[in-house]
């Protein structure tokens, strides 16, 4: 069996987020008014060979500490199923 | 003196760094694909260099940074040798832990490819040693990701361990927020590690090293490290 598993990697508080002022910017130029903040960040998708949610989240969170966020700027969040 | 550069697919600044190497040094350097393991004996001085490795996927210099040869270069590190990471090198070693801190996409979004002026904050360093302090030079930069990114307590580590090795300023030498073209903390262009012998910078020296490429000032890099090394 195998589970999905998502990842989303953020900007820490208080990390400028240039391209998210630019998404903001651009919206209000679009007339979407009283956007005070956008945060852009990314969303990695593994299908994993794994059965277990519990080994697989530790797995996940694993590979996240070791390369799928830089956690010197980033926060990551794990999501099974 | 003996030195390698590092090759990672979508390096394109590997050959500018050799003959800046080359022409310091007198040898050709040795040129070191990722999926080596070792690092060839006896070489004093590594280069990483500036390019796209792996496309710039995931973050700029993350999958280089975890490519099989980056064990070899923790050890060469780790032994005091001498590691030279500029632009995209500069992003490898940060990803690698080998030096503090993080670089992300420029504060104004724009991919930058110009001259700047830089002024050299400390020559206790065999990469600085070749140049006066606080002279200011003119390197060009190419980068979309050199953004230099730390916590104020690294910053004001990095500071007080005089390990800032250049920053952006104006022709008087002044970090003015006009001479910074990406937006780095502090106007900070160049880094060195705690014992000195990493540098990690986003201008490229290599590439103002012949008066037929427009001026001479990234030359002195190589012939101080040379100086230096070799004595």
């Amino acid at each position: 069996m195998s589970l999905k598993a998502r990842v989303h990697v953020t900007l820490k508080n208080g990390v400028l987020d240039p391209q998210g002022e630019a998404i903001r910017q651009s919206l209000g130029a679009l007339g979407f008014d009283g956007v005070e903040k956008v945060r852009q960040g990314k969303v990695i998708e593994l299908l994993l060979d794994d059965g277990d949610p519990a080994a697989a989240k530790a797995k996940v969170e694993a590979m996240c500490e070791k390369l799928l966020a830089n956690t010197v700027i980033e926060n990551y969040a794990v999501e099974i199923g | 003196m003996k030195t390698a550069i590092l090759v990672f697919p979508g390096s394109n600044c590997d050959r500018d760094l050799a003959v800046a190497f080359e022409r310091a040094t007198g040898e050709r350097p040795m040129m070191i694909w990722h999926k080596e393991t070792e690092l060839p004996a006896g070489i004093d001085v590594l280069g990483v260099p500036g390019g796209f490795s792996f496309g710039d996927y995931l973050r700029c210099g993350a999958i280089a940074a975890r490519s099989p040869i980056m064990g070899a270069v923790r050890d060469f590190a780790g032994r005091g040798g001498h590691v030279l990471g500029i632009c995209n090198g500069f992003q490898v070693l940060i990803e690698a832990g080998l030096l503090p801190g993080a670089l992300m996409r420029n504060q104004g979004l724009d991919y930058i490819c110009r001259d700047v002026l830089l002024k050299v904050e400390t020559t206790a360093c065999p990469f600085t040693h070749g140049y006066q302090l606080e002279e200011v030079l003119r390197i060009p930069i190419a980068h979309h990701d050199g953004n230099y990114f730390a916590d104020e307590a690294v910053l004001d580590q990095l500071e007080g361990e005089g390990r800032v090795a250049f920053r952006y300023t104006d022709a008087q030498g002044a970090s003015v927020a006009s001479a910074n073209p990406n937006g780095s903390a502090r106007n900070i262009a160049g880094i060195l590690s705690e014992n000195r012998r990493v540098l990690g910078m986003m201008p490229h020296p290599e590439r103002l090293c012949d008066a037929a490429q427009g001026g001479i000032d990234g030359a002195r890099m190589f012939s101080g490290m040379l100086a230096q090394i070799a004595a």
